[in-house]
């Protein structure tokens, strides 16, 4: 199945009614002008059942959004959002992770620096990218850039999108866990604003690797978890296929992270969700994003840090007796 | 053992192979069947083959901390139910079999105590509530031991234990590994020693925050470390995983782990180590 064509199970009503307006439009190209009211309220129709249908979304509902295969990349976002990119390879170590994408670029008046896992849109690309899950040099080359940024007080942006860190042995061998451990801390102290995007798939630490900053804007329909829900079901339930379950039972969308407080501000997503309509997608969170390097940047950066370790200092929820 | 070793030595008395009660422990490495109170004089490692049996956090106490000196802090801290999560059985229910069995109210034990007469901020961890799993409640528990550390100026040593974050938290648990990260800065920046202790096993969230973080970090021998799992990695990578994969000598050997100790010169190991990185004022 191509992606262009590739349809989630809840997006089958709007199927016909597409097809319905195309052979309609068809029509009146060829002269059949009386049939344009037909269309109008052919599109009127598809838009209430759109909203309909994307309004009572299940949190499972959205994990399948997250990973449609038309949804932006950090590369989309990148080409739509900003000008004179120029991508910045390798840890410095051992190689050049091709899971995660970097480097400088201009985003109306500030200079940047941006970072984020990049999915392939077919197979032979997600072999490449492998699927967006790093290995520990991707989180190496992440740090490395994020010191240039410093250096060169560049504001930092990541966009997030990662089923998780990659579990092999090769990942195991060059340290993994240290890997993320480090980008932790190091993010704590890094003196320039950090603006994380969680634009898709947040995966447990292989998206906190790269996800310790001063504001957290996360897509409607993105997901944020400690595992993923298959992760969760093997675990918990014995049985991956119990993940729409275990979706639920972790809370992954958007609302909820927001009412635990572990993120900042959720984006809208266009009505079909990102992948409906990618540029008003990318644009969207484009404002925010430019909102926040405005405010940021005009903060001291003794401040910010203090700001930023307070931030962090005060999530969890627990009882003192 | 050879055959002819067995003809040679003709009838050999068997130790009982079942354990009959409290008395007795047997060796999950190598069957060897071991008087407890012998097991206890050698710090609960097999005097055969050297495996290193799975102790408490108050056992890491008593080993390493200078008798009569520990005060504990925030024993009154525990975890809640904040996503009303419920899987085979509700979190709560865990919560509570888990305080049960382990008599404490979150597997990690923290506080002040001497080693070598060295006053630390001490932390122990205990595998044995919820697989030493982190949630909210541990996350500020490390987080206050960073900071006591911090506000005294003394050293910091943790002994970790943990399968990683714990699931029932979802999201909160997950940011229990940036709040514990991002809180070791400041004693970095304060130029305090941090020591990491690993003990078996020690994998994902705990080991990918601060277990990882350690100025110095030991592990004990024969210890499962890691970020992810060995069985999550095989279901992967779809092959049998090499001998010795993850172990601590694994995470020596390719430049993870600074020294391993065994279990009875873990005290002087720290001792000498706290001693060289940290003075107090004279
Ligand atoms: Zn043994």
């Amino acid at each position: 199945m191509s992606s262009q064509t590739y349809h989630l199970g809840f997006e089958r009503p709007l199927i016909g009614l597409e097809q319905e307006i195309k052979d309609l439009e068809a029509k009146v190209a060829s002269g059949e002008t009386e049939l344009l009211p037909a269309i109008k309220a052919l599109k009127e129709e598809l838009e209430k059942k759109r909203s309909e249908i994307f309004g009572n979304l299940s949190r499972w509902d959205r994990v399948q959004v997250a990973r449609h295969p038309r949804r932006p990349y950090t590369l989309d976002y990148i080409e739509r959002l900003m000008e004179d990119f120029i991508e910045l390879h390798g840890d410095r170590g051992f190689r050049d992770d091709p899971a995660i994408v970097g480097g400088f670029a201009r985003m109306g008046k500030h200079k940047v620096m941006v970072v984020g896992p990049q999915k392939g849109r077919d197979t032979k690309q997600n072999i490449m990218r492998n699927f967006g899950m790093m290995h520990p040099e991707g989180y190496r080359k992440a740090l490395r850039l994020f010191r240039l940024a410093e250096k060169f007080h560049c504001p930092i942006l990541i966009f997030i999108d990662t089923p998780g860190a990659y579990p092999g042995i090769q990942a195991e061998e060059r340290g993994q866990a240290e890997a993320i451990a480090r980008n932790i801390f190091e993010m704590g102290r890094i003196r320039v604003p950090i603006i994380i995007s969680i634009i898709g798939e947040g995966a447990s630490g292989g998206a906190l690797g790269i996800g310790v900053g001063d504001v957290i804007l996360m897509l409607e329909n993105a997901w944020y978890s400690v595992i993923s829900p298959e992760g969760c079901a093997a675990i918990l339930w014995r049985d991956r296929a119990q993940a729409e379950k275990a979706s639920e039972a972790l809370k992954i969308s958007a609302p909820d992270i927001l009412e635990l407080g572990m993120i900042d501000r959720i984006v809208p997503e266009p009505a079909g969700g990102a992948h409906s309509d990618p540029v008003a997608a990318e644009d969207m969170l484009g404002r925010e994003i430019i909102k926040e390097l405005d405010r940021l940047t005009l903060i001291d950066p003794d401040k910010l840090l203090k700001m930023r370790l307070k931030k962090y200092r005060s999530m969890g929820v627990f009882t003192e007796g | 053992m050879p055959w002819f070793r067995k003809k040679l030595k003709g009838p050999v008395i068997q130790p009982p192979r079942e354990v009959p009660d409290g008395l007795w422990a047997k060796c999950d490495k190598c069957g060897e069947i071991i008087y407890k109170r012998e097991l206890a004089r050698a710090f609960w490692v097999c005097p055969k083959c050297g495996s290193h049996f799975r102790i408490h956090s108050g056992q890491y106490i008593e080993i390493l901390i200078d008798e009569g000196t520990f005060e504990e802090f925030d024993a009154e801290i525990g975890s809640v139910d904040p996503l009303s999560f419920v899987d085979s059985k509700p979190y709560p229910v865990r919560l509570k079999a888990a305080r049960e069995k382990t008599k404490l109210n979150e597997a990690i034990i923290c506080g002040i105590g001497n080693i070598d007469s060295i006053s630390v901020s001490f932390a122990a961890m205990e595998f044995g509530f919820i697989g030493g799993s982190m949630g909210s409640a541990l996350g500020e528990k490390v987080t206050r031991a960073v900071e006591r550390a911090l506000e005294r100026r003394i050293p910091l040593v943790i002994v970790s234990a943990s399968g990683g974050a714990r699931m029932q938290e979802s999201i909160l648990s997950l940011m229990q590994m940036a709040k514990t990260g991002t809180a070791l800065t400041r004693l970095h920046e304060a130029g305090l020693p941090y020591i990491s202790v690993l003990t078996h096993p020690t994998t994902a969230g705990v080991m990918a925050s601060y277990a990882s973080l350690g100025d110095v970090i030991i592990a004990e021998p024969g210890a499962l470390l890691g970020f992810a799992g060995p069985r999550v990695i095989q279901q992967t990578i779809g092959q049998e995983l090499p001998e010795g994969f993850q172990s601590s000598e694994f995470f020596l050997d390719h430049g993870f782990v600074d020294l391993i100790s065994p279990r009875n010169e873990l005290k002087n190991n720290l001792s000498k180590l706290i001693r060289f990185m940290f003075e107090s004022p004279k």
